[in-house]
């Protein structure tokens, strides 16, 4: 296990370089120069212009720049925002958390109610539960996501008032970041009525972000199922008269989740990068509002910084999925 | 009274193309102890009948018979739960490919503990035994190391034993092996089946042996019946169908034995078994039949008494002129 472990932390290598090669280059490919943005209407004098040109290094050549970016991501060093100043090290970790929160309530909303369905829809192929999941997943998974969220505000929150519309918590309440989760926090906190209105805040845009994954995972979970449900192995485990539910539940799951775990490690990824369209609709102060808005002000540290960072997370997150692959089919392991 | 009995069961699975169906009319009596083997080419609906007792046919399957009784129950009434205790219980079935008849995820101790655990009201500890116990049986040496192995570290003939004694666990009453030798090395073959035979002696259980294998019957069956197409065409004693072979069938595949061989090329079965779209009209023999007339063609054949080894056929052969029917 120790073996399977080091050699697909191996592989890490490889890409962290190329991913921090990506996302240097990606923002300077982008037209538009940052000083000149910096700049504003006002405009710069050419001489304050080379000043802020060699001051922030873009008159070394590209791979001098490159080289220092590099070595100062080795040593943990991952820049200061041109605008606010602040290491991106401390902006993206001061709003990570929320983001994060978000993600992880979508995927456990995803994969609760998908996994199960998919189960459900492939044992009974072909019947109405099947037909009728199988259209909806496609429904959720079609649809634009902006337009499900708008009209999901405009029932719940403008028709019903049964939710709030943006933001992670009342103004009513204030208390300090502790771990940065707001559900934590405002346990931590002990006021009353606080963490209801985070988890009343919380349910709208977690169940927008979850709509995609949750139809993926649900028809990945049917075709795996179906696939493991023909196998020999089920015949013999019906053969020795176990039960329906063990069988599909235990025997089928099992075999079953290697694809559907990929699915899920993928669906992270996607949730990290469709968590900008969320958050910005619900105004949820997460990295992806940061990102876009860093993106137009042409904050080169903090783009950079900011999708390494999550390529990192995606990664470490596919490298927890490989090792979850061996945990749960032996066989792999071997390998 | 006998183990198992079954009368004109037919098996018919609905497909894109209509209707197919891969068990006509056959029966089947099992006594107590006893072996019998059911032999025909691929295709011939062998396993399809097996699967149909044992209830695993996928739901595309319609089932239909006069009699289906099991130990003196009727196997065609029972609920799924009042199934589920007798299957994996007094009866039992293994497969062809032992390599993928055993789960992956699990050890082969796991997945024999689960019947006993399913079946018996064992406790943990007796469980253990009873697999150790199992295992010495079935003939794998180091059973405790080899309990917690998974079915990738074991050989295809060692993952038949742990198959054979999966299916024991329980005592059942029938055993039936679905072609248990086909996937697996010559040597082992004859392993695989002495040990069959010698638990089936020393248990008293009942054997049914599914083969396409002449060789195996020969060695091991008290009885056999010889299916094509879904059909039975001749149920036999061994040695009497060795002997005498009513159904040109029959005869047709014991002349394709090796060791019976009396030219230098080994004689052959012309054609294949006919398919969902080309099933002739009366015998369905008759087109690979070297005896077969126009009413063999035109006329679906009467089913011989006993004594002609009830041989599906118009003109059965070795037939003494007063016995023919």
């Amino acid at each position: 296990m120790l073996k399977f472990f080091l050699s697909r932390l191996a592989t890490f290598v490889p890409t962290f370089i190329g991913v921090t090669l990506i996302s240097f280059a990606f923002i300077r490919v982008l037209p538009g120069d940052p000083i000149v943005v910096m700049a504003g209407e006002r405009g710069v004098s050419a001489e304050r212009y080379e000043e802020l040109r060699s001051q922030y290094g873009f008159d070394q050549p590209l791979w001098v720049q490159f080289w220092e970016y590099f070595t100062g991501v080795l040593q943990g060093d991952l820049g200061e925002s041109f605008i606010t100043n602040r290491p991106v090290w401390d902006e993206f970790f001061s709003l990570f958390p929320a983001t994060m929160e978000l993600s992880i309530v979508a995927i456990i909303i995803a994969t609760a109610l998908g996994l199960p369905a998919g189960v459900i829809a492939a044992v009974n192929r072909g019947k109405f539960f099947d037909r009728a999941l199988m259209s909806t997943a496609l429904i959720g998974y079609s649809m634009p996501i902006f337009w499900w969220a708008l009209l999901l505000i405009i029932v719940f929150s403008g028709n019903l008032g049964w939710t709030p519309v943006s933001g992670r918590i009342g103004l009513l309440y204030y208390f300090d970041d502790v771990t940065g989760f707001m559900l934590i926090d405002s346990l931590l906190s002990g006021q009353k009525g606080a963490f209801t209105s985070a988890v009343s805040h919380l349910i709208l845009p977690s169940i927008v972000l979850a709509t995609i994954p949750l139809a993926v995972i649900a028809r990945q979970t049917r075709s795996a199922m179906l696939e493991v449900l023909s196998e020999d192995y089920i015949r013999t485990a019906r053969a020795k008269g176990l039960s329906p539910g063990r069988v599909n539940g235990l025997h089928a799951l099992r075999n079953a989740m290697i694809p559907v775990i990929t699915v899920i490690g993928l669906s992270v990824g996607t949730l990290l990068a469709g968590a900008i369209l969320t958050e910005t609709i619900f105004s949820w102060p997460g990295i992806g509002k940061w990102m876009v808005d860093s993106i137009f002000r042409r904050d080169y540290p903090v783009v950079q910084g900011g999708l390494l960072m999550i390529a990192v997370i995606v990664m470490i997150v596919n490298l927890t999925v490989d090792l979850l692959y061996g945990l749960i089919n032996p066989k792999i392991r071997k390998r | 009274m006998p183990l198992l009995t079954i009368r004109n069961l037919s098996v018919t699975f609905a497909t894109a193309q209509g209707p197919f169906r891969a068990v006509d009319k056959v029966d089947v009596d099992v006594n107590p102890g006893e072996i019998l083997a059911i032999v025909g080419e691929s295709g011939s609906g062998k396993s399809v009948s097996m699967l149909a007792v044992m209830g695993l046919l996928p739901w595309t399957a319609t089932v239909t018979a006069d009699e289906m009784t099991f130990d003196g129950r009727d196997l065609r009434a029972l609920s799924g739960p009042a199934r589920r205790r007798i299957v994996g219980n007094q009866l039992a079935m293994i497969f062809q490919e032992p390599m993928s008849s055993l789960n992956p995820c699990f050890t082969v101790g796991f997945q024999i503990r689960e019947a006993l655990k399913k079946h018996t009201d064992m406790d943990k500890a007796a469980r253990q035994a009873r697999c150790v116990e199992l295992f010495e049986m079935v003939g794998i040496p180091a059973p405790e190391r080899r309990l917690k192995a998974f079915p990738h570290q074991l050989s295809g003939g060692m993952n038949q034993r742990v198959m054979i004694a999966m299916a024991i666990a329980c005592k059942p009453r029938l055993l039936i092996a679905d072609e248990p030798t086909t996937a697996l090395d010559v040597t082992i073959q004859a392993q695989i089946l002495d040990l069959l035979t010698a638990l089936q002696q020393e248990t008293g259980m009942g054997l049914i042996l599914i083969t396409h294998d002449m060789g195996v019957v020969a060695e091991t069956a008290e009885r056999v019946a010889v299916q094509y197409a879904g059909q039975k065409v001749e149920d036999q004693e061994v040695q009497a169908l060795f002997d005498t072979p009513h159904h040109p069938y029959t005869a047709a595949l014991l002349a394709a034995l090796p060791e019976r061989a009396t030219e230098r090329r080994l004689p052959t079965i012309p054609g294949v078994v006919p398919g969902q779209h080309d099933r002739p009209a009366g015998c369905l023999f008759s087109p690979r039949c070297r005896y077969a007339d126009d009413v063999c063609r035109g006329t679906e054949p009467p089913v011989q008494p006993d004594a002609l080894g009830r041989a599906r056929c118009h003109y059965p052969l070795h037939a003494p002129q007063e016995a023919q029917a």
